[in-house]
């Protein structure tokens, strides 16, 4: 209890000390809020055009918002939007399913292949990860997924195939499942299989969680891949790319307040499953840590 | 004991008339040895590839080594004002085949290889009175014993195809002359070394460029790794102080910033300081400055400016996976060190920093990495500018975006191609000298 009375009668240059490190805290969080702020009231200025005299709107309106959602002809948002979702949805299940299937094998299992997977996954990794882009392109070309709708099939594809390489941090919390518990099972006549989907899996709720939502956001954040897949291809645009296109020459003055508006409207829901996902993760990395 | 080893040697020599005939024919052993339904399989994979080779396979390796030589006739199509082509040869399509069919016969190799083994394993295994697994034991086998087969095939084939073919294919680009520059964009031949000679020879245009993009890669790859890891460290140290009051909300600021997705920041900042973008109105307005501050059109100060706003960008990542980490370090540590009498400064040089950096090494290493290959930060920020007359590379661009600039918007292949080996060899470099000694390498066993 000692403690408790030192804090009560803190000295003064203590206090001071306090003090000055709310005040730096506060200015930090000041810097790192303002741009979102500002972004939040840019998507409800009513001034058009890309840039202003004044820091601050002079007037608030919600027609960005109405504009973004109703205006199909030019940029079509709406559209976009569900493009995204029908590839993230996919690509979800499928790299899920990938990650977790190869962290567990890694993890659990002894082959004759694991060390030189593991290396080649480390080397596979050091490479630009676009270097690929140009071939992956001229591949998914010669199948025939480059145009129309196909497109959205390409991006699927491109998301989810490396999955694989991604098992790191799965895998280290799968290292922290004590064996005895599987050998406990195995001693009652479990399969493998059964260990991974009905102990393994239901152990690990923080890493399914955190793989399962890495991968739903991936195909929002993304843009180089997708930029190079739709080419000019308006029908098939992410919302990556369509934020990207209103800030370009030809689009930014008509449509920079839209732009605020999108970012808005996407970073919400993102923002939210990131903020979810950040307990799982923190306890994902502890878990791997603890060991 | 030599002799009963399963290998393909042995099988050609002691084997039976299905295993030496499974040599040519493949499966006949596993025909032969009671495993029916896979003797038929891998034999239909024989049958496939003999009619792969004989349609296209042969054709493809044949081409690859003049990578074609038929021009392409070129026609103007005034309806549809475009250029129609007729057929010639189309090298980088021939590269490409030739590359693929090359996998296809390695991996070819590889399935003779096992079911020679396979089926010579079978044949001593009823020599031995052994029973032999049924379809339907091998099966269940599949989600049992041998789940990992099950389990990785998939994932597996993805990577080969949308990964390794791919790079084998870019890098054999960098060894010919695909690229805009004297037209080869269509029909190009092997080329030798000549790009990587071009690249690194620091006297040509282009090997300026390269050594300069290389030198600021490398600055700010450790510029952004240490000063995010440091700041973001000392960050989360504040935050976690006993004294500070309202923990879960400063943490719930930083953490905002790194929510909102990326690039949408990283296009917001550049918006935010162009020379009538919102900071420099704000300053203007203030009366702080007279003159719009160049963050973009400055090369140093556009520097300065990329590395500030991943600080931004990349303190608050640091803190979020460092406070997890710092709540983890034994209390009895500290309690031990605080009965000796060391100070706050002594516990964090003597416990603090050596329990962290032993924990966090890989992440230190990924990190750095991954700022090597940052392409979004530096693309999305200042697009590689401010560009010198008459170069391709700007002065803020990595080697991943000057890679980019190569590729997508000058149509060098081969030298963008040199570019990603040359990123690669460095990279090599820095992880296996640190990655191979760290503590979570060497130990990975030790968890299980």
């Amino acid at each position: 209890m000692d403690n408790q009375v030192a804090k009560n009668k803190l000295s003064p240059s203590r206090r001071i000390a306090n003090l000055l490190i709310h005040i730096m805290l506060a200015v930090l969080a000041v810097i790192w809020v303002l741009p979102i702020v500002w972004i939040v009231l840019t998507s409800f200025r009513a001034e058009a055009g890309a840039y202003t005299t004044t820091f601050l709107p002079q007037g608030y309106t919600l027609d960005n918002y109405i504009r973004l959602l109703t205006d199909r002809n030019v940029l079509n948002f709406p559209k976009m939007f569900t493009n995204t979702l029908i590839i993230s949805i996919f690509s979800c299940v499928i790299s899920t399913f990938f990650v977790l299937s190869v962290s567990y094998s890694l993890s659990r299992m002894r082959f004759g292949f694991r060390r030189p997977y593991m290396n080649l996954a480390m080397i596979l990794g050091l490479f630009p990860g676009f270097m690929t882009m140009i071939a992956q392109y001229f591949i998914l070309k010669a199948m025939g997924l480059t145009e129309g709708a196909a497109i959205r099939i390409g991006l699927i594809i491109v998301y989810c195939a490396c999955a694989g390489l991604t098992f790191q941090i799965s895998k280290g919390f799968f290292d922290t499942i004590p064996k005895s518990i599987d050998e406990a099972a195995f001693i009652d006549g479990a399969t493998q299989w059964q260990v991974f989907t009905r102990i393994t899996l239901p152990l690990s709720k923080p890493i399914v969680i955190y793989t399962v939502m890495t991968a739903f956001i991936a195909p929002w954040v993304d843009f180089i891949f997708a930029k190079v897949l739709c080419r000019a291809n308006a029908d098939q645009f992410t919302v990556a790319i369509g934020l990207w296109n209103m800030l370009q020459k030809e689009y930014i003055y008509q449509w920079y307040t839209c732009f605020a508006a999108g970012a808005v409207l996407i970073s919400i829901p993102i923002a939210i499953l990131f903020l979810y996902m950040q307990r799982f993760y923190v306890e994902g990395m502890s878990g791997a840590v603890k060991g | 004991m030599n002799e009963d080893r399963i290998t393909v040697r042995n099988a050609l020599k002691d084997g039976d008339l299905f295993t030496r005939l499974s040599a040519v024919f493949m499966g006949v052993g596993m025909l032969g040895h009671r495993q029916v339904v896979k003797g038929l399989l891998v034999f239909l994979f024989e049958v496939a590839f003999v009619l792969y080779m004989a349609t296209t396979g042969v054709h493809n390796l044949g081409m690859l080594p003049s990578l074609g030589t038929e021009v392409q006739g070129k026609v103007w199509n005034e309806a549809k004002q475009i250029y129609e082509y007729s057929a010639g040869d189309n090298s980088q399509q021939l590269l490409l085949a030739g590359v693929i069919t090359c996998f296809v016969i390695a991996g070819f190799a590889v399935l003779w290889i096992l079911q020679m083994r396979h089926s010579y394993s079978l044949q001593k295994r009823i020599e031995r009175g052994e029973e032999i697994p049924n379809l339907r034991r091998d099966i269940k086998n599949l989600f049992d014993g041998n789940l990992h087969i099950t389990l990785m095939t998939l994932p597996c084939l993805g990577i080969l195809v949308f990964n390794v073919v791919p790079l084998i294919y870019m890098i054999s680009m960098a060894f010919t002359t695909y690229s805009k520059e004297g037209e080869h964009l269509i029909l190009f031949d092997w080329d030798g070394v000549n790009q990587f000679v071009r690249v690194l020879n620091m006297n040509g245009n282009i090997g300026r460029q390269f050594w300069q993009v290389l030198a600021w890669t490398i600055v700010w790859a450790i510029f952004a790794t240490f000063l995010n890891y440091i700041l973001g460290m000392a960050l989360a140290m504040v935050i976690n102080r006993k004294d500070t009051k309202g923990k879960a909300f400063w943490r719930f600021c930083f953490v905002l910033s790194i929510a909102v997705p990326q690039f949408v920041t990283l296009m917001i900042m550049n918006i935010m300081l162009q020379p009538s973008g919102a900071i420099n109105v704000l300053l203007q307005n203030l009366g702080l400055i007279t003159e719009p501050i160049p963050f973009w059109t400055n090369a140093t100060l556009a520097r300065i400016t990329i590395i500030v706003i991943n600080l931004w960008v990349g303190i608050p990542y640091t803190m979020l996976q460092v406070t997890g980490i710092l709540q983890n370090i034994p209390g009895e540590l500290y309690e031990a060190a605080r009965m000796d009498g060391a100070g706050p400064v002594k516990i964090f040089f003597k416990i603090t920093l050596p329990y962290m950096l032993f924990v966090t090494t890989p992440y230190l290493i990924t990190s750095f990495v991954g700022n090597i290959n940052n392409f979004n930060v530096i693309y999305l920020l200042s697009g590689g500018g401010p560009t010198q007359v008459g170069d391709t590379a700007g002065q803020t661009d990595l080697l991943v975006t000057w890679l980019y600039k190569l590729t997508i918007d000058q149509q060098y292949y081969n030298l963008g191609a040199v570019i990603g080996i040359m990123t690669f060899v460095i990279l090599t470099i820095v992880t296996l000298v640190t990655y191979r000694n760290s503590s979570s390498y060497k130990n990975e066993e030790a968890f299980m």
